[in-house]
């Protein structure tokens, strides 16, 4: 059994906007799956008709094996859901919105008060329970969304780019806490902009794109895929001869100068970054350190999206052509 | 969600609408207070002296259940209307729907948190009337019952109201130029026996009249319409109202894209 299963999800907006044409999806219990798509991809409605907030047009949604058409009742009590934007009374108090959404899942208010004390601590929130939500900064107001969407305890957690706007100390921190309910058994479905965050989280991915799904596999599997990558190597002196890097079994790397102390290198997935660096020694040049030039995964998903995307205009011009040879 | 669950659901809704009116107790149960003590003073002590009585009941005295029915309509409708609507505006509307709370607890709950300022202002209206008059109440019963099935009612249209709304303009629209008339014009300040025959036909088009005149009776003992069809309408339009409200939530009109 599945912790979400979803097969052939479609939407069409009353505008006729068609944002989801056929998206299926499974994820593993206690899996930390990401969910990744350019804007407007179809990630938000998605999570939207996931969580009841939008209608969905066809298509079949499971969440621990409950239809949620016919028994949502039971599939809602599973899910907790953070949303992209701020979605609480901005006039209440921190505590009253966690013991209030308790409430709505029928929790007795002295248990959700417990509760609440227990993740307002986790995510160091606690000294601002009497605090107005319009008070919170934009981190804090974050974090409260993550403790009100644990409130219930639910089994599969959503998070819709639980990271926006935060700054990276907050953002680790917040990392750390989900890798910990993950690990005691929370099912973790995140979206994000930050591509690390989903690489380093995350243990399968799918990828949207034009409301289909275009990626479904292990992250490990994903970055298999990847045929090359692009390092930025930092000199311990200036190199100022250029022509080293075309001469010898140097020129065999695609190297760049982008100035006197810096190259940058792509390596095929089968050449030997140890044998770049011996050749480099033997012309007296030193390595200082190194860097990826772009996060594997961000490679990864942009060429993904890029093929789509020629697909999908490859495939507009031939319908096109077909529609012009059946006129003729 | 078994039979706890959901009180515990509904409980939590009544109390978070109780607690949102109490804050902010000089906007919500205030005003209603001063503006009827007001009416008592001009219309009851300083106009109401030069008119005389209606139906033996002396005018002040006339008035006083429209006054307390009147403060009860506006603020039952007000509660739900701006509290709903604030909700969707601010989004916080997604913290039921994401829950798994039936339908009809979420509109039960507004509904109940209606009712209750309802009472509130209409304890604060009935104490403030106490200062002017000596009303010995004909029966408290049909007073009670009419009470609670027009802020009933009165919520479930607020809560309509909030539904259908895109902006702050659009939750004061139906009290301004539908609400208030119709209160005003439901005999409130007069028996319609009062009014030529014409205009007697077109107030009984008019539901309102038959909640005040069933409250009159209630209070003082009095009417101008017949009691079993005014509570009979007070019922229809409870039943109505709920069943369309019910449609609105279960269809996601103005709350699910």
């Amino acid at each position: 059994m599945y912790a979400l299963e979803i097969r052939d999800l479609k939407k069409t907006y009353k505008n006729g906007t068609q944002a989801l044409k056929g998206v299926d999806l499974h994820v593993e219990q206690g899996d930390f799956f990401a969910l990744l798509g350019p804007n407007g991809a179809g990630k938000s409605t998605t999570i939207g008709i996931i969580s009841g907030l939008v209608n969905k047009s066809a298509g079949e949604i499971r969440v621990f094996g409950y239809d949620f058409d016919r028994e949502q009742t039971q599939a809602k009590s599973c899910i907790g859901l953070v949303p992209q934007e701020f979605n609480f009374n901005q006039f209440e108090r921190v505590e009253e919105i966690l013991v209030n959404q308790g409430g709505y899942y029928g929790i007795p208010r002295p248990l959700a008060y417990e509760r609440a004390e227990t993740y307002l601590k986790q995510l160091a929130l606690w000294e601002k329970r009497h605090v107005m939500a319009r008070e919170l900064s934009g981190g804090m107001k974050r974090r409260l969304m993550i403790a009100r969407a644990l409130i219930h305890q639910p089994r599969l957690l959503i998070l819709d780019e639980p990271t926006a706007g935060v700054d990276i100390e907050i953002r680790r921190s917040m990392w750390q806490f989900l890798e910990k309910i993950n690990q005691q058994g929370t099912t973790i479905i995140l979206t994000t902009h930050y591509l690390e965050e989903a690489e380093s989280l995350c243990r399968n991915i799918a990828i949207i794109d034009h409301g289909c799904t275009i990626e479904h596999t292990s992250m490990k599997r994903l970055l298999n895929q990847l045929n090359n990558e692009t390092f930025i190597l930092y000199l311990q002196q200036p190199l100022t001869d250029e022509t080293i890097l075309r001469s010898g079994e140097l020129a065999k790397f695609e190297i760049q100068l982008s100035d006197e102390n810096t190259l940058e290198v792509s390596i095929d997935k089968d050449s030997h970054i140890n044998q770049l660096f011996n050749l480099l020694t033997d012309q007296q040049i030193h390595v200082l350190s190194m860097r990826n030039k772009t996060n594997r995964l961000e490679q990864l998903f942009m060429c993904l999206v890029d093929k789509n995307r020629n697909n999908a205009e490859l495939l507009e011009t031939l319908q096109q052509t077909t529609e012009v040879d059946t006129l003729l | 969600m078994n039979w706890s669950a959901k009180y515990t659901a509904l409980k939590t809704i009544i109390i978070k609408e109780y607690l949102r009116f109490i804050r902010i107790w000089m906007q919500t149960v205030l005003p209603p207070a001063i503006t009827t003590a007001l009416y008592f003073v001009i219309f009851g002590n300083l106009i109401g002296s030069q008119i005389g009585d209606i139906d033996g009941y002396k005018y002040m005295d006339y008035i006083v259940p429209g006054l307390i029915l009147m403060a009860v309509i506006t603020n039952a409708y007000g509660n739900v209307v701006s509290s709903f609507y604030s909700a969707k505006f601010q989004k916080s509307v997604e913290e039921l729907l994401v829950s798994p709370i039936p339908n009809y607890l979420i509109l039960s709950g507004y509904v109940m948190g209606g009712i209750a300022r309802g009472i509130i202002v209409g304890i604060v209206v009935t104490v403030v009337a106490m200062f002017f008059t000596d009303i010995e109440i004909h029966s408290y019963s049909l007073s009670l019952l009419v009470f609670f099935l027009t802020a009933s009612l009165f919520s479930i249209a607020g809560f309509i109201n909030a539904v259908y709304a895109n902006s702050f303009d659009d939750i004061s629209i139906i009290p301004t130029f539908v609400l208030t008339p119709l209160t005003y014009l439901g005999g409130i300040f007069y028996s319609i026996e009062m009014l030529p025959e014409f205009w007697q036909s077109i107030s009984l088009v008019n539901p309102i009249l038959y909640m005040i005149n069933a409250f009159r009776y209630g209070f003082i003992g009095i009417t101008d319409t017949d009691l079993n069809v005014a509570i009979s309408i007070i019922v229809f339009f409870n039943i109505l109202l709920f069943s369309y409200a019910m449609h609105l939530l279960n269809k996601g009109i103005g709350i699910r894209q």
